[in-house]
């Protein structure tokens, strides 16, 4: 029996959203409902597509939001209504990794501050020559020069930063860490070694992650379950091996035969499907 | 038959004199009418300056230091500003990255193809209004009329990309420069994009040039591809021979450097930094090479 980390029941997120100057603003539901289940060590894929709530969802599960209803029990713990202080020691163990490194790490700081910050936070640091090597050995960790704890957000290359962002992350030695498209703007070469990169501490430290993305090849790569959500609902969940193989739902068939495979395929743009106006697919096609 | 486009030896530099460097290091294409040619490479590999230098829209440090590009037959470089400039958007069009970007927020997007059709056409502002009409159904947009009425914050991103798609083809125009033009979308809306421009570009015969990062991209829709690094061309020819075949270790590189939907992560390999390294070397060997040669 494999351990749960973190579970949710029912979970669900709504904003006002005003629909008129004298109406009452109505409740927009953008996550509905969800169930998940995550084992400790292992990894799931939120999949869907702009404005399926995986993004939100996300946030709810690090509480960076407060859920409208529903539970998330964080190893065993109720925290979906806990207070900022409530969550305070709880911070530590969960983390997230941002979409884009280059406006989620601070310009004006060294890299050596920014990813010793959360551990000065929580008071793990004793004086300077401390604080330089927890520094120099997470660049390491993430397979970074350690000479990059003197440098500036802006003298790294894309890959580089959003390893230092996974450095940051990994610095308090979390449980739990939500990683947000932060492979999407990178390139194959970079993002294939980011990827490995995230496979190897899991292993090595028990960590267990929720990747969202958008892109299904990755998912495939990187996760042991997947869970994918559409308007908010996640519609369809399990192992990666099982839904790539034989999906179920509509929505997965469809987005996973519209992912471009580099093989030429003959007849993949002739499809007869009719072209429709994006976001009102939703009914089985 | 004359090539839609050709470039030769073209080589750009970004910046003037000693800090000067160089982006694209001496290369050569060709595209017949009618070819969909993908070219292929990371960031920095020069990819967008070459559909840049080729629709005449280098930015204002970078210069074309040697080579040429001919459209059907026609110096570009040389030709002067006016005759150029009645060619782009016109025989020559752009399919832009960034749809978000890429129309003006305050006007409605009827307005902004008339424009277009009223310059280069030379149409009555109703008979641009009703070509505009059409346009957008061309590209499958329902109520073509209501849409353009409609200001670009109101579309949906595929939307949006479909307007430009529709702008692009407006004219007839013999080659069209795609840069990126499905990176921001969603699968199952870039799969729709895709078939639009394949669609299009039989029924107005147009050459494409099509610039992207992504194989699975290159091998739908591109019948031939280039990819570059560094500013030169590494390796080419039919999709399906390079996809199935690939000569330069680099192809090869980024080909097992891509998840694949289809495979567990075991198939996964990083491009080896040495490659990379090595590579880099030879672009700078290069650059050493022509630096000392007499021009």
């Amino acid at each position: 029996m494999t351990e749960i980390l973190l579970r949710t029941g029912a979970l669900s997120f709504a904003y006002p959203e005003r629909v008129g100057l004298f109406r009452r603003p109505l409740l927009r539901e953008v996550v509905k409902r969800v169930d998940l289940a995550v084992p400790r060590g292992s990894v799931l894929g939120l999949v869907g597509e702009s404005g399926s709530g995986k993004t939100t969802l996300g946030r709810l599960l690090v509480r960076l939001l407060q859920p409208t209803s529903g539970g998330i029990q964080f190893d065993g713990v109720e925290i979906s209504h806990l207070d900022e202080a409530e969550m305070r020691p709880l911070r530590a163990r969960i983390q997230m990794i941002f979409q884009d490194p280059q406006s989620s790490l601070n310009p004006r700081l060294r890299l050596g501050v920014t990813l010793t910050r959360p551990l000065s936070v929580y008071g793990r640091v004793k004086g300077r020559r401390d604080r330089r090597d927890r520094a120099a050995a997470l660049l390491d960790l993430v397979g970074l020069p350690t000479g990059f704890v003197d440098r500036y957000p802006h003298e790294l290359s894309g890959g580089q930063r959003q390893r230092a962002g996974i450095a940051r992350a990994l610095a308090l030695e979390p449980d739990f860490i939500v990683a947000d498209e932060i492979v999407s703007g990178l390139d194959v070469s970079t993002q294939a070694h980011i990827l490995l990169l995230l496979r190897e501490p899991r292993a090595r430290l028990g960590l267990t992650m929720v990747f969202i993305s958008h892109d299904l090849s990755v998912v495939r790569v990187l996760c042991d379950d997947v869970a994918i959500l559409q308007a908010g609902e996640v519609v369809e969940y399990g192992p990666v091996a099982r839904i790539f193989n034989s999906p179920q739902h509509p929505y997965t068939q469809q987005l996973l035969s519209a992912i471009p495979l580099p093989d030429v395929e003959p007849g993949w743009l002739d499809d007869a499907s009719p072209i429709v106006t994006p976001y009102s697919q939703g009914s089985a096609a | 038959m004359t090539a839609a486009l050709s470039v030769q030896g073209l080589h750009v530099a970004i910046g003037q004199g000693a800090r000067s460097a160089n982006v694209l290091r001496g290369v050569s294409l060709a595209l017949e009418p009618g070819e969909v040619r993908g070219l292929v490479g990371e960031s920095g590999a020069g990819k967008s300056m070459l559909g840049r230098a080729v629709l005449g829209l280098l930015p204002a440090n970078a210069t074309i230091t040697a080579g040429k590009i001919s459209f059907e037959g026609r110096d570009l470089v040389a030709m002067p500003e006016p005759e150029r400039r009645s060619l782009l958007g016109r025989r020559i069009a752009l399919i832009p990255q960034d749809p978000m970007t890429s129309l003006n927020p305050v006007r409605r997007v009827g307005a902004q193809i008339a424009i277009l059709l009223r310059h280069h056409l030379a149409l009555s502002k109703r008979e641009a209004l009703e070509r505009a009409a059409e346009l957008l159904a061309e590209v499958a947009i329902r109520e073509p009329r209501r849409v353009l009425e409609l200001y670009p914050h109101e579309l949906s991103g595929g939307m949006r990309q479909r307007v430009l798609i529709a702008m692009a083809f407006a004219c007839d125009p013999s080659l069209v420069i795609a840069d990126e033009p499905t990176t921001a979308l969603d699968v199952t809306v870039q799969r729709q994009v895709l078939q639009l421009v394949e669609r299009l570009r039989q029924r107005h015969g147009a050459a494409v040039l099509f610039v992207t990062h992504d194989l699975g991209v290159v091998a739908k829709i591109c019948r031939t591809m280039t990819v570059l690094h560094a500013g030169r061309v590494l390796e080419e020819g039919d999709t399906a021979d390079v996809l199935a075949r690939p000569r330069h270790p680099y192809t090869r590189a980024l080909l097992a450097a891509t998840p694949r939907a289809d495979r567990p992560a075991e198939a996964l390999r990083p491009v080896p930094p040495a490659l990379i390294e090595s590579l880099w070397a030879e672009a700078r060997r290069l650059d050493r090479l022509t630096a000392m040669a007499p021009s």
